[in-house]
């Protein structure tokens, strides 16, 4: 019975360091539960830095194709200037003019001049032709561009230094209506030159082609002002 | 009878009125040392009741099995073998067992 009752004693006192780690384990417990703020604040901060690798990445996939789409632009850029300068083969709806020399029966003593096509007339209908928003024009396929040159070479008509004889076949792409309205109009170049009984036939076509410079642009003294090129 | 529990709600308060507090990471280890202890009281429980309690085994039972499950789930962690569920398992059978000899003593009575 002594034993039963010193095991008592023990009994209580092994009851009462249990209680203790009972309640230290509780308070753990509490402390694990106010810390998941914290556990949930760290997974929090590892998804923020997923987040901004993936948000790296992205960014990088943009510039490249950002880039990408710059180089795609110059090269529409590069397109475009070729297509000024005539470099390319063009077509689209414009008009075609065929132009020829006279053939009403000269009368005496008259200037035969009067009845010829100069290079004068063809560059009033060229521009005309320009005014009416002609994109391309050509003259007998001699593109047009920037330094083309009308001239009067005797019996003929000098363009891109190649001389061209009647009948003169002028093709520009643009709206056809416009362009045709713009040299029939009344008092306009197609009735100044039809008074002299010159053969103009303007026809509007839906798709006219005009070909490719087939010179060289060259700039010997013009130079590109670099504030200019830095832009 | 009524002695463990006094001894237990007196532990409970003395463990509350001092703020002694774990570190986390050491929870799981006063987890299985507390199953331990609480297998060892109602072993005790049992023995006593079965009046074949034996004060020295009782009091080297409660702190060696404590002791001895907290070195085994510290070990089992530092080896990657995660003994604290071995331990709540083996401990907590135990636990269900003693108090089950302890309702059928009662019942008998």
């Amino acid at each position: 019975m002594s034993a039963l009752k010193q095991g008592r004693v023990a009994l209580a006192f092994v009851c009462v360091v249990l209680g203790i780690m009972l309640a230290v384990q509780f308070r753990t417990t509490q402390d694990i539960r106010s810390t998941i703020p914290f556990q949930r604040a760290e997974d929090l901060s590892l998804r923020l830095r997923q987040a901004e690798k993936e948000r790296d990445t992205a960014l990088r996939q943009l510039q490249e194709l950002q880039n990408s789409t710059i180089s795609e632009s110059v090269a529409k850029e590069a397109e475009l200037f070729r297509m000024a300068a005539g470099y390319l083969t063009v077509e689209g709806p414009g008009v075609v003019v065929t132009i020829d020399d006279s053939k009403r029966p000269m009368k005496p003593g008259e200037n035969p001049n009067l009845y010829l096509i100069h290079d004068d007339d063809m560059l009033k209908v060229i521009n005309e032709l320009w005014a009416a928003g002609a994109e391309a024009i050509s003259i007998n396929d001699q593109r047009l561009v920037v330094g083309s040159e009308i001239r009067c070479t005797g019996p003929t008509i000098s363009v891109n230094n190649m001389r061209h004889t009647p009948p003169y076949e002028i093709r520009a792409i643009g709206d056809p209506k416009t362009l045709e309205a713009s040299l029939k109009m009344r008092g306009g170049v197609i009735e100044t030159l039809q008074f002299w009984g010159i053969q103009v036939s303007v026809k509007t076509q839906p798709k006219v082609k005009i070909v490719s410079f087939k010179g060289a642009h060259k700039y010997q003294f013009a130079k590109p002002l670099k504030e200019e090129a830095a832009k | 009878m009524m002695l463990p529990i006094i001894g237990v709600l007196i532990g409970i308060a003395i463990g509350l009125l001092f703020p002694v507090s774990m570190p986390v990471e050491y929870g799981k280890f006063m987890a299985v040392a507390l199953l331990a202890s609480l297998d060892s009281v109602f072993g005790g429980l049992r023995s006593a009741l079965e009046e074949k309690f034996d004060n020295a085994v009782f009091i080297s039972g409660f702190f060696v099995n404590a002791l001895l499950a907290v070195v085994l789930v510290f070990v089992g962690d530092r080896l990657g073998i995660d003994l604290y569920y071995v331990a709540s398992l083996a401990f907590g059978l135990r636990i269900f067992q003693n108090l089950a000899i302890i309702r059928r003593f009662f019942l008998k009575k």
